[in-house]
Order: structure tokens, then C-alpha cells, then sequence
């Protein structure tokens, strides 16, 4: 055993790297199959890899899981546009000026506690079962959160960029939309990318309760109907799909700001 | 750029022989500065006066904490005082504004520009066309020795060619008075002494008025046309030395007795105050 792996902050190597990822992933696969083949669990509890492999193979083919991805993702991507739409630019304003900062840090940073799912029965009363009920939970469930993250990165902009900026002439808006408005973009992009990965978490909390359709609606029918091979499925689902968004936001932040990098690629 | 300008204004001052009355470039009057803070007031600036003539080179020589900057960020406007006024060709300053240009300790060029953009940018703001931009960027970019990094970002440049980008960007501006707040003081000592030769460079062939800070004797004499010095907190000058140096300066003028007799006096004014400061 080489002594670096357990120093803190010493660096190794890449494929070391790689294989200890590999190595967990591979032993979480294994207590599983040890579980479930073993015959230690009861399957409608745990089901067998292949069992979920099954499932899945079968609900691609008939095509139903796909109606549901696509009405999910389409719900998460609305509310959770909605929430970026208007808290992007609040958070700026929040960050750059005192004053909005002082009328709304308060307010948004007491509601940021309250949970979203407890928000539901409010909203089914306010705006009834349909599909706003369940973009405005995911609202709920990102929108604060967002505009204190954006917040922050506009507060860190450097001062001294704001002040030389005035020096060189540049008035109150030329320092919103030229300075502080580009130095916190990465820094939004990357709000985004974490954002949207709690958005996907909203979306089962949204789609239990008054849903015919979604990931969400499927496990919970799967639920009632004992089949936990679907319930795993639907979650795999979910946590691909949100890992597949986290790199589209990824090669965004580096396809845009190159000159974040010394190579400039 | 500025030579015709002067040209047409000495042809005009002589044909009217209009009695011209010579102020300084920059007035600093009675200006003080004090800070609020929890456990009470505290005086940052005691009230100060002293004046810059246009073209001039000042430095100001300071223990750190003195209060250098707090002058340099209220004739930049950047900061309000509490006291006197500030006045730049007769006019009182208010707020900041591109007539005085800066150059921070820290790096400010723009990460996401290039070396280019950076230069512009004011320009830019000021609506100035592409082609005069790309004349002047040019022009700058020879001034401070980076031709051929137009297309670099600041991420890709060392700290010393960030500096030199930053002086070209506030000259470029063309401000009335370029103010300089340690520009080099994050600068190894090698990096540092070329870059007061390119900055003299600049300042020779830009004729500006520049108002530099540093902690640095060194540097202070070696820049100069006069040097204060300023006292430990609550900062006030304490004395004002011209140096009387030959133009243009050579790196060897350092090790010359004159320079050394300047140093040894600096020197000797500026630890009493390091030695309060401590206190």
C-alpha cells in the first residue's frame, strides 16, 4: 500500500483516481448482488440486478417510460427556468446593490428554510392539480436557493474591477452589463448547473400527489403495485438524466469562458 | 495623439499674449479623512494640502497604514472625504470620473478581455471608432513592450505584464492625472525595477501628471520629481524632498551618492514612523 494514498492533499495518479471510483461503484454492486441472489432479502424488497435490468430493457420497449421522462423533464425544465429567469437577475441586483440586498436577503433567506413539499397542499389549493402546481414546486424547491447562490458570486466580485471601471469612465449600468454582469457569469453558470440538480430532486416530491404521468407518478405506482424493480428503474432514471445535465452545463462553462484557462482552450 | 493639440494651444497663447495664470495640475486642500468604527472615530487622514504641477512626478513615501491610499482613492473619487476639496485644473472633482486614471496593487485587468479589449475599453466607452482604438492599442501595446499579446488574456500573462497592461489601459484613456496605488507592490524585486523603467518610459513620451504611492524608498526616489513623505497613523505629510535627479533616469543612477543621500535621508524619516506605527 503506498503511504501518498492516505496524505492529505497529495496528489496521485489519474488512474489511481479512476480505479478507486471504480472499485466503489463495483462493491455497491456487490452487497447488492450478495443481497439479493443470496437470497438474504426478500426480492419485493430488494429485487436482483438482472430482475431491475429486466424491467428497464421492458419499459423502454413499450415505449411508456419515455412519455414519462419527456413529461418530467419538461415540468423540471419549466419551473426550474421560471425560478432562474427571475432569480438570476434579482440575485445580481441583491449582490451589487445594498439596498435590494437589505429588502429582500431577509425575507428570502427565512422562506429558503421552509420545505417545498410543504408548500403543496397551499398550492393545489391556490392553483389546482395541473401541471403549474408542478413547476411551481420545483420553483419553490430552487428559485431561493438560486438567488442567494447568484448573490454571493456577484458580491465576490473583486471591488478594485468595479473601481477601476469607473475610473476608465464607465457609469452606473456600463458597470452592471460590462463588469459585474461578465465576472459573475461563470459563477451563474455554475449556480445553474447545481440548481438544476436539486430541481430533478423536486420533481418526485412534485409529481406524488394528483399525477397521471411523470418518473415521479411511475414509482409511485410501482409502489402500490409491489414492483420494486420499476421503482429502481424510475430512480436510476433520475439520477442519470441529472448527471447528463450536469455535463451539458459542464462542457457549456468550458466552451464559454475559455479565458478562464491558461491554455485558452 | 497629444503633440499637434499642444502645438495649436502655444501658437494661440502667443498670438493673444493673454496673461496665463499658472495653477498646478491637482490641488489638495485641507482634505481629511475620518473613519466610523464601532469603538469610535478613527482619523485616517489628518487635513492635508499639497499640490501637483502639471507634468509633474510625485510620490508618496508611507509606513503602511498611513493613510497613502485613502489620499489616492479620494482624488479618484472613490472615496468621499470628510474634509477640503480637490481640485483638478481648477475644477472641483466629484465622484470618479475618466480625467483621473488608475492603476491598482491588485490585477484588474479584465479576465474575460483580451490584452486588446482591456486597452479599448474605455475607449470604448467613450465612443471612440474602431480604427482610432485599434491605432491606439497598437500604439501602447509598443509603449509597454507586448506587441504580439493583443490577443492574450490577462490569465495568460505574468503579473508584471498585467501591470503593464494596466498602464496602458489608463493611459490610453488619456486621463489628466494617472493615479497609482503600489502598482508594483505585488511585483518581485526584479520585475519591479524594470517596470519603473517602462513606466518612466511611458510617463516621458505620455508627459502626464502621475501621483504614485509606495511603501518602497527606492522606488519613490528613483520616480520622482518630488517625494512626501508621510507620517505614521493618523497619516499627514510630513515633508516634501524634490529630487533633483537627471531626466531620463538609468538603472545605474541607483548606486550613485546622490541617489544614496537621498535614500540615507528617506530612509531615516521614514523609520521613525515605521517605529510608531509598531508601537
Amino acid at each position: 500500500m503506498e503511504t501518498k494514498w492516505f496524505t492529505p492533499n497529495k496528489e496521485i495518479s489519474k488512474m489511481i483516481y479512476t480505479s478507486a471510483g471504480f472499485v466503489t461503484f463495483i462493491v455497491v454492486l456487490g452487497i447488492w448482488s450478495l443481497l439479493s441472489y443470496g437470497g438474504f432479502v426478500n426480492p419485493l424488497f430488494l429485487p436482483t440486478p438482472t430482475a431491475v435490468l429486466a424491467a428497464a430493457i421492458e419499459l423502454f420497449k413499450s415505449g411508456e417510460i419515455l412519455s414519462d421522462i419527456g413529461i418530467s423533464f419538461s415540468r423540471v425544465l419549466t419551473g426550474f427556468l421560471v425560478a432562474a429567469f427571475i432569480g438570476i437577475p434579482l440575485g445580481i441586483l441583491m449582490g451589487s446593490l445594498r439596498i435590494m440586498e437589505g429588502a429582500f436577503e431577509p425575507l428570502i433567506g427565512f422562506i429558503r428554510y421552509m420545505p417545498a413539499s410543504a408548500f403543496i397542499p397551499l398550492l393545489i389549493l391556490w392553483i389546482g392539480l395541473g401541471e403549474t402546481e408542478k413547476m411551481a414546486v420545483i420553483f419553490l424547491g430552487t428559485f431561493f436557493q438560486l438567488t442567494l447562490m447568484v448573490m454571493d458570486v456577484t458580491k465576490n466580485v473583486q471591488n478594485d474591477l468595479i473601481d477601476v471601471s469607473y475610473t476608465l469612465g464607465a457609469k452606473n449600468f456600463q458597470v452592471f452589463t460590462k463588469v459585474i454582469l461578465p465576472a459573475s457569469l461563470p459563477g451563474i453558470v455554475d449556480t445553474l448547473r447545481i440548481t438544476f440538480g436539486w430541481a430533478w430532486t423536486y420533481l418526485v416530491v412534485a409529481e406524488i400527489v394528483g399525477a397521471s404521468s411523470g418518473l415521479g407518478y411511475m414509482i409511485m405506482q410501482a409502489s402500490r403495485f409491489l414492483q420494486p424493480e420499476k421503482i429502481i428503474v424510475g430512480i436510476l432514471i433520475i439520477g442519470l438524466l441529472g448527471l447528463i445535465t450536469d455535463i451539458l452545463f459542464k462542457s457549456i462553462y468550458r466552451a464559454s469562458f475559455s479565458w478562464m484557462r491558461k491554455d485558452g482552450y | 495623439m497629444v503633440a499637434p493639440k499642444m502645438e495649436v494651444h502655444a501658437l494661440d497663447s502667443q498670438e493673444k499674449i493673454v496673461p496665463k495664470i499658472i495653477r498646478p495640475k491637482l490641488e489638495i486642500k485641507d482634505v481629511g479623512k475620518i473613519f466610523k468604527t464601532k469603538s469610535g472615530e478613527t482619523t485616517a487622514l489628518e487635513k492635508t494640502s499639497f499640490t501637483v504641477e502639471d507634468g509633474e512626478f510625485v510620490t508618496i513615501l508611507g509606513p503602511s497604514g498611513c493613510g497613502k491610499s485613502t489620499i489616492l482613492r479620494i482624488v479618484a473619487g472613490l472615496e468621499e472625504s470628510n474634509s477640503g476639496q480637490v481640485l483638478l485644473d481648477g475644477q472641483e472633482i466629484n465622484g470618479p470620473g475618466p480625467d483621473r486614471g488608475m492603476v491598482f496593487q491588485s490585477y484588474t485587468l479584465y479576465p474575460w478581455l483580451t490584452v486588446k479589449e482591456n486597452i479599448t475599453f474605455g475607449l470604448k466607452l467613450k465612443g471612440v471608432s474602431q480604427k482610432e482604438r485599434d491605432d491606439l492599442a497598437r500604439h501602447y501595446l509598443q509603449l509597454i513592450g507586448l506587441e504580439g499579446f493583443e490577443k492574450h488574456y490577462p490569465i495568460q500573462l505574468s503579473g508584471g505584464m498585467k501591470q503593464r497592461v494596466a498602464i496602458a489601459r489608463a493611459l490610453a484613456n488619456d486621463p489628466k492625472i494617472l493615479l497609482m496605488d503600489e502598482p508594483f507592490g505585488a511585483l518581485d524585486a526584479q520585475t519591479r525595477t524594470i517596470m519603473q523603467e517602462v513606466l518612466l518610459k511611458a510617463w516621458e513620451e505620455s508627459k502626464k501628471t502621475i501621483l504614485f504611492i509606495t511603501h518602497d524608498v527606492d522606488e519613490s526616489i528613483f520616480l520622482a520629481d518630488s517625494v512626501y513623505v508621510m507620517t505614521a497613523r493618523p497619516g499627514r505629510l510630513k515633508k516634501k524632498i524634490p529630487i533633483t535627479l537627471d531626466r531620463p533616469r538609468e538603472f545605474s543612477m541607483k548606486s550613485s551618492v546622490e541617489f544614496g543621500n537621498y535614500k540615507e535621508e528617506l530612509l531615516s524619516l521614514i523609520r521613525e514612523e515605521s517605529l510608531k506605527s509598531i508601537k
